[in-house]
């Protein structure tokens, strides 16, 4: 009996050993810092908790049976009163670690934070960058550039369903509801790419909402930010002027907007510095000719539901109209 | 029509023995109808019991078939078994179909089965409403399983969190009729909750006072009680969002003054005390079957018993665990973070209780204690990631992830689904007269442990590599290829164990052991009729002297002089079980068919044209009538 116990404590083991690569567990902020401190935490004293009781289990079933206590008080009360008196105590130390923790995650960003607004669509994400004056306002999708060292703070919103902002490395995650704004803050400490996604079951395409977190030095981060907030680039070649009338002439002007190029639509991210971002169609994609060119052909094969018409053009349109996209960095 | 008068030939020897007249006068009071339409009639709880104890089992399965496809569909990234509208429809049916066709009502069912014969009485209070309670639960299953089979099911989750189930989103009658099933599952369980709440408060046997009810009466007590105060929410949720559906208020559209976070409030205060709705029973199966394998009453009774009623008590106050990540201030958070640990307080009193009722106790290892043991391992580590996820900052990394998938699975599965399929191999002699096969059970065990274990232990660490739920594929450079295949080949076992358990029933309904009045040598009164029980359950309506009668060296008494040719409950005091005075109740009758027929008929029509509701109501109302006028006729 004890050694099937020995075995069933196996995984246990095994989650311990791994738990260094826990994507969750790796941490860039200090925000996720404490949270990952408060995991290791609740994981070792639960991991106590868990091989006492099934020690104290093993005994009691494996265990010969003594002469029935006579008279007194039963052993075994004081057993259970003292299991539970060490329970309570236990809850309390993780009830205040947690509340500790909870406070130093949702610490008021300094004065100096930047502002991020992000809203979730079905399925993709709008990322603006607010600005004192109109014109220098940034807007973006899927792809949002922090700086390092810098407290940012994100307003989340949503237009249509109910999406969950997550990048793990950064902080836990917070919903983004329709007619609610939240938000949250972190500063990340090390220059890098980072993953998110949308947590929260958005419809059919949730499996393909993710987004990219871009932290680079401020400097790398000021100079993305002017490029950003220029109009989009001239076509520079003939192809490309072709591939710009065909957007302005076809389907895709009355969803997407090319900043300085005549086309406004808001339904769908803006294209304007398009070439600049890694990834398409919320991260789904990388950004390259090819996956560009099969995205707009026909993106209901890769992401189903989406709201993006498949779009039947010449194959000579089509490659203009990417290399158009392509130019636009 | 002839009565059946068979008698068993032991009844001479039970303590509540009556002559041979006696019984073949009472089965002839009790009998039920004959025949294939004698099934629409039928009133006694044991015969409506065992049918949601079956048809609940078929809806596992269809449950454990949709389980299936999904691991399918994610063994490999960017699998193509499903697309995502398909995938979306199955976790929504899978989730739907555990909860409210599956967990709730196979508690239910064996509440049902147990608690007369338990407390020793004849019938529920109510057995025309009663068969009501199962018609209802009946029709609202067929109505899902109707929209699904014609591939337009219910696809925003079993949560069906607004405003991706209004009509906005979902626009199909798909979320019409899951909104619909919800009426006709919460209708089914208030009804079962009165009956088993009176039964357990006004018909317990002679000297059953409140301090000597079986546990597995009080775990079935506490969450019939929590079943009253829950299923309110979730029809005012169900209601306000069919409103919004199909008439247009905006309790939800924030556009218009509503609120989208109100669905998720109204829903959990239901939804997270539904978890010890289903968790409860089976805690109350655990002490039934660990009493009977160590020969002892469990230790601390008392203590048992306020565990469980704490337990229900706290599982209101925790509900916005669920909803961590919709920004809350710091003192709501730190509320909910203390209450959402402190259940795990009683859960902790009743594990050390089980633990000392062990203790030295050498028990006899049969199926259903071995079920007990995978029972205290697995629901261990999902209510240890409970505490885990009762904090907020780490539950906002792992919240929506596989991370609690693997919790609540562990949960349901280690804590509800575990003591159930004990359960069951504890209980079948009781109510088939057969025993199930011993070595069948081992390895019925064996394979669902080892697959239950393999499908979701992975999860957990999916979680923290940061797959989140829901989602219909994944791509192959996240990291989860080897986990997820890992859980698919787990799920497989875990099939093959159902598999098993099916042919263990099947194969014992007919083979099996015969099981005696008591093979386990249990203490609670539904051992000291016969395996299976008459429609009448006792020849007497037996007296207790003590919490474990069947042990008590004095023996069992027995009432006399009841009269036997009416249907007769003795109704006795809550507090001391003191009989006060006889109840007559209603005998077989088409009457609560009739009425469900023609009230799920407008309410399954509503779903499609709204003047159906208009049309069920009328039409159900001379089925009212045609109710009471021959409720006379007993």
């Amino acid at each position: 009996m004890r050694r099937v116990f020995a075995v069933l404590l196996l995984p246990a083991a095994l989650c311990a050993a791994a738990g260094c690569r826990y994507v969750t567990l790796d941490r860039a902020t200090p925000q996720a810092d404490a949270i990952t401190d408060m995991h290791w935490l609740m994981f070792w004293v639960l991991g106590a908790v868990f091989a006492l009781v099934l020690a104290a289990l093993a005994i009691a079933v494996s265990r010969r049976s003594r002469a029935p206590i006579a008279g007194g008080k039963d052993p075994r009360f004081f057993a259970v009163a003292a299991a539970t008196g060490v329970t309570c105590a236990i809850l309390l130390l993780l009830l205040v670690a947690s509340v500790v923790t909870g406070r130093a995650v949702s610490t008021p960003p300094e004065a100096n934070a930047l502002d991020i607004a992000i809203t979730g669509h079905q399925w993709w994400w709008e990322v603006r960058y607010p600005a004192a004056v109109a014109d220098d306002e940034v807007l973006t999708a899927n792809e949002i550039h922090v700086p390092v060292g810098r407290s940012v703070r994100l307003h989340l919103a949503s237009t249509d369903v109910i999406h969950s902002f997550w990048a793990p490395n950064l902080n836990g995650k917070k919903d983004l509801i329709p007619g609610r704004s939240t938000g949250m803050t972190f500063r990340v400490l090390r220059a890098g790419t980072y993953e998110g996604r949308c947590a929260e079951f958005c419809g059919y395409q949730h499996a393909h909402m993710g987004f990219r977190v871009v932290a680079e030095p401020p400097s790398e981060f000021e100079a993305w930010l002017e490029s950003q907030r220029l109009p989009a680039a001239e076509p520079g070649d003939a192809a490309r002027v072709h591939g710009h009338e065909v957007f302005l002439a076809g389907p895709c002007v009355n969803c997407h907007a090319i900043r300085g190029a005549g086309a406004f639509g808001r339904k769908g991210p803006d294209l304007t510095h398009l070439a600049s971002r890694s990834t398409i169609a919320a991260a789904t994609l990388p950004n390259t000719t090819g996956h560009l060119a099969g995205w707009i052909a026909d993106s209901q094969r890769i992401k189903p539901g989406n709201r993006m018409p498949p779009n039947v053009l010449p194959s000579g349109d089509l490659l203009d109209l990417v290399a158009y996209l392509r130019s636009l960095r | 029509m002839s009565s059946p008068a068979r008698t068993d030939p032991r009844e001479s020897e039970r303590p509540t023995a009556a002559s041979e007249k006696e019984c073949a006068e009472l089965a002839h009071t009790w009998r039920e109808r004959t025949g294939t339409l004698g099934l629409l009639f039928s009133v006694d709880h044991k015969t409506i019991a065992k049918r949601y104890i079956v048809t609940a089992f078929v809806f596992f399965l269809l449950g454990g078939l949709e389980a299936a496809a999904m691991r399918l569909q994610l063994a490999r990234p960017e699998g193509r078994f499903l697309n995502p509208d398909l995938y979306d429809q199955v976790f929504t049916m899978h989730g739907t179909t555990m909860m409210f066709f599956f967990a709730v009502p196979v508690m239910l069912g064996i509440g049902l089965y147990l608690v007369p014969l338990m407390v020793g009485t004849r019938n529920v209070p109510f057995p025309r409403l009663n068969a009501v309670g199962y018609w209802f639960y009946l029709a609202g299953g067929l109505l899902l399983y109707g929209t699904f089979f014609a591939n337009r099911g219910p696809d925003a989750g079993w949560f069906a969190y607004v405003p991706l189930s209004g009509n906005a989103y979902s626009s199909g009658h798909g979320m019409d009729a899951w909104v619909q099933i919800i009426n006709f599952t919460e209708v089914s369980a208030l009804i079962v909750a009165g009956s088993l709440i009176v039964t357990a408060f006004k018909q317990r046997a002679p000297g059953m006072s409140l301090d000597r009810i079986p546990l597995f009466v009080w775990a079935i007590l506490v969450t019939m009680i929590m079943i009253v105060f829950a299923m309110p929410a979730v029809i005012f949720a169900a209601g306000s969002l069919n409103s919004d559906r199909s008439l247009g208020t905006h309790f939800f559209n924030p556009a218009e003054g509503g609120d989208a976070l109100l669905w998720q409030h109204a829903f959990w205060f239901f939804g997270h005390p539904e978890v010890y709705i289903i968790f409860l029973p089976a805690l109350g199966m655990v002490s039934s079957i660990l009493s009977a394998a160590c020969r002892r009453p469990i230790f601390g009774y008392t203590a048992m018993v306020l565990a469980l009623v704490a337990t229900a008590f706290l599982g209101f106050g925790l509900w916005v665990h669920h909803m961590f990540a919709v920004g809350l201030p710091q003192m709501g958070e730190a509320f909910f973070t203390a209450a959402s640990m402190m259940i795990a307080i009683p859960t902790g009193v009743q594990f050390f209780c089980w633990i000392a009722t062990l203790w030295g106790s050498r028990p006899r290892f049969e199926p259903p204690l071995v079920f007990v043991l995978g029972f205290f391992f697995t629901f261990l580590i999902g209510g240890l990631t409970g505490v885990m996820l009762a904090s907020v900052p780490v539950d906002l990394q792992v919240h929506d992830t596989y991370f609690v998938v693997a919790h609540f699975h562990y949960v349901l599965i280690g804590g509800a689904l575990f003591p159930l399929f004990g359960g069951i191999y504890h209980w079948f002699p009781k109510v088939t007269g057969r025993l199930l096969n011993r070595t069948l059970g081992f390895w019925n065990f064996a394979l669902l442990f080892v697959g239950f274990n393999l499908t979701f232990f992975p999860m957990h660490e999916l979680g923290f590599h940061g797959m989140p739920r829901r989602i219909y594929t994944y791509g192959p450079d996240k990291g989860w290829n080897g986990l997820n295949l890992a859980a698919s080949i787990g799920a497989a076992i875990l099939g093959v164990a159902v598999l098993l358990f099916l042919i263990n029933v099947v194969h014992s309904l007919r083979h099996g052991a015969r099981a005696g009045d008591d093979p386990w040598g249990a203490e609670s009164l539904e051992w000291a009729t016969s395996s299976p029980p008459p429609v009448y359950n006792f020849a007497r309506i037996p007296i207790v002297a003590s919490r474990s009668p069947l042990w008590d060296p004095e023996g069992l008494g027995a009432v006399t002089g009841l009269p036997t040719d009416k249907r007769l409950l003795l109704v006795s005091d809550p507090l001391d079980a003191e009989p006060s005075h006889r109840e007559e109740v209603p005998g077989p009758s088409v009457n609560p068919f009739l009425i469900s027929v023609t009230m799920s008929l407008g309410l399954i029509g509503s779903v499609f044209w709204l003047w159906w509701a208009v049309i069920g109501a009328v039409a159900s109302a001379p089925m009212a009538f045609l109710w009471y006028w021959t409720e006379e006729d007993r």
